[in-house]
């Protein structure tokens, strides 16, 4: 293999892994702040996606992708106000079963509004013949974008959660959700605005990945597990290793690609999950010990 | 004394007869196809029953082990032997009577493994597949469980869409009935129709029996002793660890027995029985009819499974199952239906020994 | 010399950074009422478990009638003859009094998967027979007219009692009693000390952690003090109440001058 096919796969593994990092982000968060695992978390890349591409029959690209990010949020705000609020002592398992009850609903409500159709959103640049070249390599400038605006989010994320008022009072939330409550934090309100904020970063990453991946109803659910291997393998909660561990895990998958059948791929990830689950069930940057204490 | 656990037994046993005679009566008998296959479906519930309710883990991935019984039967009984019977391995089959001689639809002659020796096949190999998963994998806790049960499920069903031995996306078809004995065969053509009712039936309540046996013993106890303080239940010399493995195999055997089944009754069996949503199906029915409520489980697993077959559900058949899910956690999490343990009628209760 | 019952010999655990239990050696003869006193913190429920087997020591040694059993799981552990219970109660809330005091007797008996599913008549006696120890038990207890009462529904006192008579149930040469007093009023408490002797007297022996003094002086034979992980005194409770490291990690420098 020569150099420009080196710089293609990695570039290509970059941008996939940066897009399950941010599912793993959008995990992370609501997380932190809840403890629940949203199994839900895969469709918001899809229902922004979906809802972009409507809306972009009707209004220019850039604001079509604004208003689905809004549209996202707001479910994602609706879906904590429904369902999450309700139940504010439930046990894991009930929470799971939950979550898993609202994926399956918007997955099917998808179905039922945009069938099975695969569709994408235009290219941000260019179009699917457009080209860059870097290092010989011709890579698509959609996927240049791809890492931009994932980086653009991680980095306004850490910024938001160091240097905010909000941002700080929902790691207050996430450290000792009683304690930021006695010291006037609404924590109620740092819960839907977790589920908000997974939302918003979802259906972002899901606009601009749209193009290369195309989008279909049901692409929610692999997304979900992807992330969730990342976040495990990150060790679930840490963000900033969950972006490590999503370029590890996309560039593992171009490695399985380049070298064995395509239909491995997704094998990939569930191996990578099981054996991170056996194994070392804290991640692979976190002390075994720490997680064992996490009630959990 | 012991008697008063076995009557719902009994209640189900005329349920059943009194169902095939109301529906013979309607003339609609052909309703029970549906009730039959609804039925080796329930197994998978029980199973998951016993696993969820009782042991306190939750599998999402419990569809991979009705594949692992279904496809199991399907493979072993439809690869044709024919080429290898003068081979030394094959012919000693033969002579013990463990490979089965028939012809398929175009008239060619098969000689394949026979369904019995391929069922008990497909139990050791489920058996030993719950072993190795889960060995690492009860121990998790939660969110972990849920994921590692669904990686697995995942796993089964990227493995039969992949590999030519189980026909990819077709499946497997032309799967032989089970000739059990004396006549008796698990075959889902109309003329065996009420035959293979009461076999389904059988196996189910025989599986009620089992479990409602179990429930009561002192596994029965340590397992609710577990689910309710896993703590206690250790520090009192429950081998909880070992608890729960033999319960995630014992659900995995049901599961595996009612796929075999059901792939001997419908003659085929195919990747969409493996799916995410399968498994979700069967989590969703398990929780409806109440968590430690085997009866409830059951009657759920029936109903809800004989409803989708029968296309009420429209398209929006998997929605159906989400949105049960929902509700039935935020409104009733303990399922619709509780079993009434209080309300025996008094000459069947036991007299108090002490005041 | 009465047999020696329980050793622990160099006992460490760390968490993190932490030092949970530093060193810590003592014995447990047979028949004694034996209490582990400390301030909180001093990591005497920890050192529980590090016995119970619920989690393993760093460093160190359990030996338990001989027989070493450092980092036994907790249900091993069960079956030897060693029985705990805990600083808030674990009760099976959803089972009647009986079933929770009969889960007691899982240890003492066999009977597995694939015998009570087929319902052997091998299994009909031995849960009569189960049945009828735990029915012994609770009377023992003065809980009879509780059994079949969820647990859950019991008042506090009472599920302490139930709690106890659970553990009673593994027929346990060692019982570990974890703050046994907490939460009871003076009346409750005075009925748990009587409770105590007599179970001593019916053979078991008592290894007690306690924040409640009067319980501790008046029944315990052997006091070891704890402070931040360390043993820094052990010996009959009128020692311990003159001793002044005692005296300073409870009240203060100032008193401990002062004989």
């Amino acid at each position: 293999m020569n150099l420009a096919q080196i710089v293609q796969y990695c570039l290509s593994g970059i941008a996939a892994g940066s897009v399950y990092a941010i599912v793993a982000i959008g995990f992370n968060i609501i997380y932190n702040t809840t403890g629940v695992i949203n199994f839900a978390q895969g469709e918001f890349l899809i229902v922004g996606a979906m809802t972009a591409i409507s809306l972009n029959q009707i209004v220019p690209l850039p604001i079509a992708i604004v208003l689905a990010v809004v549209v996202t949020v707001l479910l994602g705000g609706l879906i904590e106000l429904a369902f999450i609020r309700r139940v504010p002592n439930a046990s894991v398992m009930r929470l799971i079963v939950i979550t898993i009850g609202i994926s399956i609903i918007v997955r099917e409500a998808m179905l039922h509004i945009w069938d099975e159709t695969v569709r994408s959103l235009p290219y941000f640049t260019g179009s699917e013949m457009s080209t860059i070249s870097i290092l010989g390599a011709q890579i698509s400038p959609q996927v240049l974008w791809v890492l931009g605006v994932c980086a653009v989010i991680v980095a306004a994320l850490t910024l938001f959660f160091r240097f905010t008022l909000t941002g700080r009072a929902m790691r207050a939330c996430a450290d000792d959700r009683m304690a930021a409550r006695l010291c006037g934090v609404n924590d109620r309100w740092m819960v839907t605005l977790s589920f908000m904020l997974s939302a918003g970063i979802g259906a972002l990453a899901g606009c601009v990945i749209s193009p290369v991946t195309q989008t279909q109803y049901d692409m929610g659910a692999p997304l979900a597990i992807k992330g969730f291997t990342v976040a495990i393998l990150g060790g679930l909660g840490n963000s900033m290793a969950a972006v490590a561990a999503g370029l590890l895990l996309g560039l593992l998958e171009v490695f399985m690609v380049s070298q064995f059948q395509v239909a491995y791929k997704e094998a990939v990830s569930i191996v990578v999950l099981l054996l991170i689950l056996v194994f070392r069930p804290s991640g692979l940057f976190a002390r075994p010990e720490t997680s064992a204490l996490r009630a959990f | 004394m012991h008697l008063q656990r076995y009557l719902p037994v009994i209640a189900a046993v005329l349920a059943v007869v009194v169902l095939h005679l109301a529906l013979s009566v309607a003339d609609a008998t052909y309703y029970m196809t549906q009730i039959t296959m609804s039925a080796y479906y329930a197994l998978v519930v029980v199973g998951l029953c016993l696993l969820m309710g009782y042991a306190g883990q939750v599998s999402l991935g419990h569809a991979g082990f009705f594949a692992i019984g279904g496809y199991a039967s399907a493979a072993l009984t439809t690869s044709n032997l024919l080429a290898y019977q003068h081979t030394r391995p094959i012919a000693f089959c033969r002579s013990l009577g463990l490979l089965l001689e028939r012809q398929d639809l175009y008239g060619t002659s098969i000689l394949s493994f026979s369904p019995w020796l391929a069922f008990a096949a497909a139990m050791i190999l489920a058996a030993f597949i719950a072993l190795i998963i889960g060995l690492p994998v009860i121990r998790l806790k939660g969110h972990y469980l849920a994921m590692a049960t669904l990686g697995f499920g995942l796993i089964i069903y990227r493995i039969v869409l992949a590999a030519d031995g189980f026909g990819k996306a077709d499946g497997i078809i032309n799967v032989p009935p089970f000739r059990l004995f004396d006549g008796l065969q698990v075959n889902g053509r109309a003329p065996f129709r009420v035959q293979n009712y009461y076999i389904a039936w059988t196996v189910v309540i025989a599986a009620m029996v089992l479990t409602t046996n179990l429930i009561h013993s002192r596994i029965g106890r340590a397992l609710r002793s577990i689910h309710q303080s896993e703590e206690a239940a250790h520090s009192l010399g429950v081998n909880t660890y070992r608890c729960k493995l033999c319960t995630f195999i014992l659900s995995a055997l049901f599961a595996a027995a009612g796929g075999a089944l059901l792939t001997h009754y419908n003659g085929s069996i195919g990747p969409s029985e493996v799916t995410v949503m399968k498994s979700v199906r069967y989590v969703a029915i398990v929780a409806v009819g109440g968590m430690a409520n085997l009866w409830g489980a059951l009657l759920m697993g029936v109903l809800l499974n004989f409803l989708s077959l029968r296309g009420v559900f429209g398209t929006y058949d998997d929605a159906v199952f989400g949105a049960i899910l929902i509700a039935i956690m935020l409104f009733a999490p303990d399922g619709l239906l509780r079993m009434p343990r209080l309300a025996w009628p008094p000459f069947l209760a036991s007299r108090r020994s002490h005041g | 010399m009465a047999e020696i019952l329980l050793q622990t010999a160099n006992l460490d655990r760390y968490f993190g950074g932490l030092c949970a239990v530093k060193d810590v050696s003592f014995t447990v003869p047979r028949g004694v009422i034996k209490a582990i006193i400390g301030p909180n913190g001093a990591g005497k429920t920890t050192l529980f478990n590090l016995i119970a087997g619920t989690i393993p020591p760093n460093h160190g040694t359990v030996f338990f009638r001989g027989r070493q059993i450092t980092g036994w799981k907790p249900h091993s552990v069960a079956a030897l003859g060693i029985a705990r219970t805990f600083q808030t109660t674990k009760l099976f809330a959803h089972m009647t009094v009986l079933e929770n005091v009969m889960v007691g007797r899982h240890p003492r008996t066999r009977s597995g998967f694939l015998a009570g599913m087929l319902s052997l008549p091998r299994i009909w006696r031995e849960e009569g027979d189960s049945k009828a120890k735990a029915t012994a038990i609770l009377e023992n207890l003065d809980l009879a007219e509780y059994a079949s009462e969820i647990a859950s529904n019991l008042p506090f006192g009472r599920q302490r009692l139930v709690e106890f008579a659970r553990a009673l149930a593994t027929e346990p040469a060692l019982l570990l009693l974890d703050e046994p007093a907490a939460g009871l009023n003076i009346y409750e408490t005075k009925e748990l000390a009587d409770l105590i002797l007599k179970i001593r007297g019916q053979g078991v022996t008592c290894l007690v952690v306690e924040h409640d003094m009067s319980l501790v002086m008046n029944i315990s034979d052997y006091v070891v003090v704890l402070d931040q992980g360390r043993k820094i005194a052990e010996g009959p409770p009128r020692d311990i109440q003159r001793n002044p490291d005692v005296i300073r990690i409870y009240l203060g420098d100032d008193h401990a001058q002062h004989p």
